[in-house]
């Protein structure tokens, strides 16, 4: 424990996720490092099957069978004592998968909203109950009455009665702009649509105060005004409460929207990082520039819209050196096909992960030997 | 609600009617009657007056009447509580059957009992721990439990308990508590002898349901709810069984109803006659094969008639478990 310094709550070092099936092993993971700050959101994007998911869900181990994680993921969790803010460190990635501690972080510092708002609900108990079940787990009221020193409030906590919990479910979904929501409260997840349901998941996710929430591509179900208007309300409402939000996404724009600062994933790395304002006005890595160049843009004619050749290599049969080089048109024969490339600083508070940048490749063994054949 | 309640026991109704006069049909469609049978009987020993008598017999119940008229007044009798007369046991059915029926209900609620409380543990252990060593050897068994006939069971359960144990398991009572009135004594002796074709029962009817179980909650347990729930910090058992196995126990319940409430009559009659049980079972198949056709047939329609509640019966659980099937 230390006094809080800096503004880190999640970090993520070196994190594998790997799972051994019958046809080989795949790297969900491959050694994935970023930090999620407070009160920021970092936006993630990439491809299908890039990790991005699995990432999220290591952050909160939950990571699926036969998956193994390795690496470290560690948690800055802050709480008060003795009237000062203390910094617990949590290395969430050594946490029992079904223990105490993770079910505390799990839903109470850190929640999750995910892709299908379809299907998240439990079908046969109402929004309210949903909720209702969180708040009964996570949060705790102060036994004293108002005007009693801040130190007895925070160290005398009880659990929420039912009514009370009823009252702060009706309560979260008049925050996310339900209409109703004294009679919502009571209604099922098949009465609801698609962006109502999303908004319950939204009211189930801030109904704990949680210091960071992880959105796994919440709006790409549904359709671009309601995902417009989910947006919005996750912006609203990361203003008025002090949270971190990991966005996970595969669209550009809504990162553009969303974020403050990015990671580029392809093939379970990360091949870019760095603020949403420079990568977006300075891409460096040839698969972000690519992504970037997709974007249609409106009023644009009679120009074919740029695509990346060529698939996702199949992770049983992944390309040496760098992973992208099959794909990549700034492609440099004998050096990216040879040669893992490292994140490189690219600029100020900018990485990417492309031998372009590599500063340390020519002293590097293989390069030697690339030097020497060439 | 109500408007759905009165429009499923209408179609009840007719479904019992239509059921009752191709059943009535279709015992009479053999050649002959259960008087032929009797004449055959009668004249092999040489009783000449017999012919005779039969004429009696055929009409003091309808049998020379023609059919349709036979159906009728069954039937209209059948409605005031008069199933109408055993031609075996020349006795009235209704006593027959009501002789009976406790102790079927009493067997099928003990086999359906011991059933759930076997398969849903083991279903549910089975899918959460899938491909582990304790579900193969769950799947193995329930293969076996599935694949082994309850009569073959029955059979080598007699064989290993008579020849080998010495043991009395043959019907549900003991020589001296058969005809005995009822006391503590007899249902202790009942008791003793009720497990044999509970468990029985219980084996064949386990495995099928453990499949059933493992297969759902397997599906279940895939859904983002499970792990929406599981983000929300709740311990792993409280997902499994408040969330999963109350979603995937539907299909048990529907099973329940359509096979449970029928099975009290004809759930395992094979079973019931190789250890000579004194339930319904064992009389209805004697009552068909000697055209015995008033018991056949008040047998068969009582069948349906719970075939029938057990649907509605289903449908309303349904509705009370999973709000997504409720009449708006």
């Amino acid at each position: 424990m230390s006094e809080i310094t800096d503004d880190v709550l999640v970090s993520i070092r070196n994190l594998r996720i790997r799972f051994d099936v019958r046809d080989g092993i795949v790297n969900a993971v491959d050694g994935a490092n970023f930090t999620i700050r407070r009160g920021k959101t970092l936006g993630v994007i990439g491809e299908s099957g890039c990790g991005k998911s699995m990432t999220a869900k290591a952050i909160m181990n939950m990571v699926p069978k036969p998956g193994v994680m390795t690496g470290e993921v560690t948690l800055y969790k802050r709480h008060v004592e003795n009237g000062s803010q203390v910094v617990e460190e949590i290395r969430i990635d050594q946490l029992d998968k079904d223990g105490e501690e993770i079910r505390n972080i799990r839903g109470g510092v850190i929640t999750m909203i995910f892709q299908e708002p379809m299907s998240s609900l439990t079908p046969v108990f109402t929004a309210g109950l949903h909720i209702m079940e969180a708040v009964k787990l996570h949060r705790f009221l102060p036994i004293e009455s108002i005007g009693d020193t801040m130190t007895r409030n925070i160290q005398k906590k009880r659990e929420v009665s039912p009514e009370e919990a009823r009252e702060i479910a009706i309560d979260m979904l008049q925050k996310v702009g339900l209409p109703n929501a004294a009679q919502r409260v009571d209604s099922y997840p098949h009465q609801l649509s698609g962006g109502q349901r999303q908004r319950v998941m939204i009211a189930i996710a801030l109904s704990t105060h949680p210091e960071l929430l992880i959105a796994d591509e919440p709006t790409t179900a549904l359709d671009v005004s309601i995902e417009a208007q989910i947006l919005d309300l996750m912006r609203e409402l990361q203003e008025t409460v002090d949270m971190a939000i990991l966005f996970i996404t595969h669209n550009m724009g809504v990162i553009a929207e969303m974020a403050d600062e990015m990671v580029v994933m392809y093939m379970g790395k990360e091949v870019e990082e760095g603020s949403v304002v420079d990568i977006f006005e300075n891409p460096k890595h040839p698969y972000t520039r690519l992504l970037l160049a997709s974007i249609p843009e409106i009023g644009e004619k009679k120009r074919e819209l740029a695509t990346i050749k060529g698939m996702t290599p199949s992770p049983f049969n992944l390309p040496t050196g760098c992973v992208f080089h099959p794909r990549c048109p700034d492609f440099m024969p004998g050096k990216c096909d040879v040669v893992k490339p490292l994140l490189a600083t690219v600029a100020k508070n900018q990485n990417a992960r492309c031998l372009m940048y590599d500063p340390c490749w020519p002293n590097t063994a293989e390069a030697q030997a690339v030097k020497a054949k060439a | 609600m109500v408007s759905f309640l009165i429009r499923r026991v209408f179609y009840a109704i007719i479904m019992l009617i239509l059921v009752s006069f191709i059943s009535f049909l279709i015992i009479n469609l053999p050649a002959g009657d259960f008087m032929d049978q009797k004449i055959a009987e009668l004249e092999a020993r040489g009783d000449k007056s017999a012919v005779a008598r039969v004429e009696d017999y055929r009409v003091r119940y309808g049998l020379d009447k023609p059919m349709l008229t036979q159906y009728w007044i069954w039937i209209s009798n059948f409605v005031r509580g008069d199933f109408g007369l055993s031609f075996q046991f020349e006795r009235p059915v209704k006593e027959l059957i009501g002789q009976r029926l406790t102790l079927s209900i009493l067997l099928s609620l003990t086999t359906l009992t011991i059933t759930w409380l076997i398969a849903i543990p083991l279903g549910v252990y089975s899918a959460v721990n899938q491909y582990s060593i304790g579900d193969q050897v769950i799947t193995t068994i329930a293969f076996i439990g599935i694949g082994l006939p309850g009569f073959l069971l029955a059979l080598l359960v007699l064989y290993v308990a008579i020849v080998i144990l010495n043991q009395d398991v043959v019907g549900l009572f003991s020589r001296e508590f058969q005809d005995a009135p009822w006391s503590l004594a007899k249902i202790w002796d009942l008791l003793k002898h009720l497990w044999v074709p509970a468990l029985i029962g219980a084996v064949t009817g386990t495995a099928g349901t453990i499949r059933i179980m493992r297969g759902n909650l397997l599906d279940t347990l895939g859904q983002p709810f499970i792990e929406a729930a599981r983000a929300r910090g709740l311990k792993s058992r409280r997902v499994i069984w408040k969330h999963a196995v109350r979603m995937a126990i539907t299909p048990l319940v529907i099973i329940l109803g359509t096979e449970a409430f029928p099975g009290i009559l004809a759930g395992n009659i094979l079973v019931e006659v190789v250890l000579g049980l004194p339930t319904i079972g064992p009389l209805y198949i004697n009552a068909l094969t000697t055209q015995d056709m008033f018991m056949a047939g008040t047998v068969l329609v009582l069948i349906v008639f719970l075939l029938l509640v057990g649907n509605l019966i289903t449908d309303l659980v349904l509705a009370w478990i999973d709000p997504r099937v409720r009449l708006e």
